[in-house]
């Protein structure tokens, strides 16, 4: 098996999330470019895994997906709360915390 | 050059070991003789108001106590055979340290004997003399406590068995004198006189100090057995710096040149302390360290010609301040001083004189404190005035305090017959066979002293009256005469200790045989001569201060050098200030400046830099998210190139 295209889309989606975390202002958004970083490396962590043919690598994919669900429960109860309180979701203005 | 050469004979005589026996019978009762004052002192410094009633009774009755113990001690020593009057008591061991090992025990011979017996007999008589001269004082209770603190600390130092129990009884009288030149704290000279003491004693403690070190380093022990048992082995460099040694703390504890200004400031105190303290006990601590030593000095004819320098000087000294002073307790402190002085001439003279120092010594202790505690009754007829100036004709009014001073004063000045006559004779006699510069001083020293001794006699109880009528002196109450009286009879007759030789062969197992000594005049002229001198001196003070001398109120000003000198302590103040305070003050100004610019300078500029540099980096912390995540790609960036960078090269 050639994993070259599996490691190329792994490195798009990768590129795409990191690149839209850095651009983008709304948390939401910002949240799902994460969500698509954490997947193109389970999609790596896959790939190699059948590559070697070990087991492990897809087991630490499944470990990614819960800590990727966790991440969302509490990051989404989070956005819910400042969107609450300031009316907006845009992660500059959320800039309180600071020197 | 003859004067300064140490005969080479005494040398090899005179280094006695210590070999006490174990104490039996009345003798392990010693431990009581320090014992029961200590417990009085506990008491009265311990039980607050409730001792006020008895503080005068128990703070008398314990030294009795201690003399009482001390005399049936005596007896018992003399009931000995001579060879076995060394008795120890060995009590606990106070450290034990690897190799080292200083056991507290109490050594009985002669010379502790003596001691004992003038620390507690004096001592008593002077705490009764303080039951009427601190009789106003609200702050008795402690006054006694001090002074029994006092006894204790002093009968620790010449009854300890090694050097640094006898550093620790040295450190306690120190600490009793401190207490008690300041009783009168209030007072801010008194508590000047109180601070300059004991800065001064420190000084002569430090050599205290070395020296016990440098035994503890050589003989790895510092009783008395152990170091007098190695002495004979010793390198003569050695011996030498021990004897300095004990020679600087013998001159702080005795207010001998260079360590002497410090005495006549102490004057400050309650006149008892002067004649317990700084007349008959304390500063004879130094002479009692020197014949203590005995076997030290036998091997350092270095520091034995040091220590009669030193003596010869401090004689001189004393005498000359004692001409020039109008307070009648610093002239007693000066001729204290001097007398002192004649001690450590005659001990450093060897075995021909260490006898004659204690002779002297004990002699000493009876006159001064007959005196001190005479011109404390003076004081106390007239208002605590001490400016002899304001005395004159009170041979009238005082007849007891008068007869008793003049015991005393006919004891110092060498009367022929009283006790001062005997012992300053045998000292100024044995200082001619060693030298004629120890002699003619010695001799000078003793014309000196029965001149400004008359001084004080024409001063205070004849002449004219020249104190004010509201004065109103008044003989003291019998508490006070009573001591007197005693001491003016001891002064009297103390010379009976040199009766067929006595005191030289009760302390043949401490000194040694007395040595033989030549001399170039048979002893008889030598005793007229120092009579005529005597006689000079006393006729010059009778010239110029006798029955119808005008004695000015203030004391003129427009004086010679000299006299301006001697009542300038001979400069030994401004010496000290321009030698030693001066620039000790300058190099701590500069100490100080150091501290505030260069270290504060450090640590202060260090914290600064640290804040102001976390004060920028802080900004990096912006609050965006956005640039945060940036961040942390452009480190993961960062980490992916270096390890690509190392994995592929």
């Amino acid at each position: 098996m050639n994993p070259d295209a599996y490691i190329t889309l792994s490195a798009l989606l990768f590129s795409i999330g990191a690149i839209g975390v850095l651009v983008r202002r709304n948390a939401i958004v910002v949240f799902m470019c994460v969500e698509l970083m954490l997947n193109a490396c389970n999609l790596a962590l896959v790939t190699f895994s059948k590559q070697v043919g070990d087991l492990s690598g897809q087991v630490a994919a499944f470990f990614v997906m819960v800590v990727a669900a966790a991440e969302v429960v509490v990051g989404l109860a989070i956005i819910m709360s400042i969107f609450r309180t300031r009316r907006s979701a845009s992660v500059d203005d959320a800039s309180l915390l600071k020197y | 050059m003859r004067a300064f050469v140490v005969n080479p004979l005494s040398a090899e005589e005179g280094a006695v070991p210590v070999v006490p026996a174990e104490a039996d019978g009345v003798f392990s009762l010693l431990w009581l003789i320090v014992a029961l004052p200590a417990l009085s002192a506990v008491v009265l410094l311990l039980a607050g108001r409730r001792a006020d009633r008895f503080a005068p009774v128990l703070g008398c009755l314990a030294p009795a106590a201690s003399f009482v113990i001390g005399v049936v001690a005596f007896v018992a020593l003399l009931g000995r055979g001579e060879e076995d009057r060394q008795v120890e008591q060995s009590l606990w061991t106070w450290l034990d340290v690897g190799d080292y090992t200083v056991s507290v025990g109490l050594l009985f011979d002669p010379l502790s004997a003596l001691f004992v017996l003038l620390i507690t007999g004096v001592g008593s008589l002077i705490h009764l003399y303080s039951v009427g001269y601190m009789a106003d004082d609200d702050r008795r209770r402690r006054f006694f406590g001090y002074m029994n603190l006092f006894v204790v600390a002093m009968l620790v130092l010449v009854l300890a068995d090694d050097y640094l129990v006898l550093f620790l009884g040295w450190e306690g009288v120190g600490l009793a004198s401190y207490l008690l030149i300041g009783f009168w704290a209030h007072k801010d000279s008194a508590a000047t006189a109180a601070k300059k003491a004991f800065v001064v004693n420190r000084v002569g403690d430090v050599g205290m100090a070395l020296a016990v070190m440098l035994m503890v380093t050589t003989f790895g022990a510092s009783s008395f057995v152990a170091v007098s048992a190695a002495m004979p082995e010793v390198s003569t460099a050695v011996a030498t710096a021990l004897g300095l040694l004990l020679l600087l703390a013998a001159c702080g504890k005795s207010a001998q040149v260079p360590l002497q200004s410090w005495l006549l400031d102490a004057m400050e105190g309650p006149t008892p302390v002067s004649a317990l303290i700084h007349a008959a006990t304390m500063v004879t601590a130094g002479v009692y360290l020197v014949v203590r030593s005995t076997f030290i000095y036998a091997e350092a004819p270095v520091a034995r010609t040091a220590v009669m320098v030193v003596g010869l000087v401090t004689l001189l000294f004393g005498a000359i301040l004692g001409c020039a002073k109008d307070d009648i307790k610093k002239v007693l402190a000066a001729s204290t001083m001097s007398q002192i002085g004649y001690m450590h001439l005659a001990a450093g003279i060897g075995p021909a004189g260490y006898a004659f120092a204690i002779f002297h010594l004990l002699a000493h202790g009876f006159f001064k404190a007959n005196m001190f505690l005479g011109a404390g009754s003076v004081m106390h007829a007239l208002d605590d005035e001490v400016d002899m100036r304001r005395y004159g004709a009170l041979a009238r009014i005082m007849p007891v305090t008068f007869a008793t001073f003049a015991a005393g004063y006919l004891a110092i000045i060498g009367f022929p017959g009283f006790s001062g006559f005997w012992s300053k004779d045998k000292i100024i006699e044995a200082a001619f066979a060693e030298g004629w510069v120890f002699g003619t001083g010695a001799l000078l020293g003793a014309g000196i002293t029965a001149f400004y001794m008359t001084r004080v006699m024409l001063m205070t109880f004849l002449g004219k009256r020249r104190w004010q009528d509201d004065a109103g002196p008044h003989e003291s109450p019998s508490v006070m005469t009573i001591p007197l009286m005693v001491l003016a009879a001891l002064s009297a007759v103390g010379g009976v200790l040199l009766l067929g030789g006595w005191i030289t062969g009760f302390l043949e197992p401490v000194t040694g045989p007395e040595g033989e000594h030549e001399l170039f005049v048979s002893p008889l002229v030598l005793t007229g001569l120092v009579t005529v001198v005597v006689l000079a001196g006393v006729a010059l003070a009778w010239m110029l201060f006798g029955r119808d001398a005008d004695i000015p109120e203030r004391a003129p000003q427009r004086v010679s050098f000299p006299v301006r000198a001697a009542r300038a302590d001979l400069f030994g103040d401004a010496f000290n200030e321009a030698v030693f305070m001066r620039p000790g003050q300058y190099l701590t100004r500069v100490l100080v400046w150091v501290d505030n610019k260069v270290i504060d300078g450090a640590v202060n500029g260090l914290a600064a830099l640290v804040g102001g540099t976390s004060g920028q980096v802080r900004r990096v912390q912006t609050g965006f998210v956005r640039s945060y995540a940036l961040t942390i790609l452009g480190g993961a960036l960062v980490a992916i190139v270096a390890t690509l960078a190392v994995t592929l090269s």
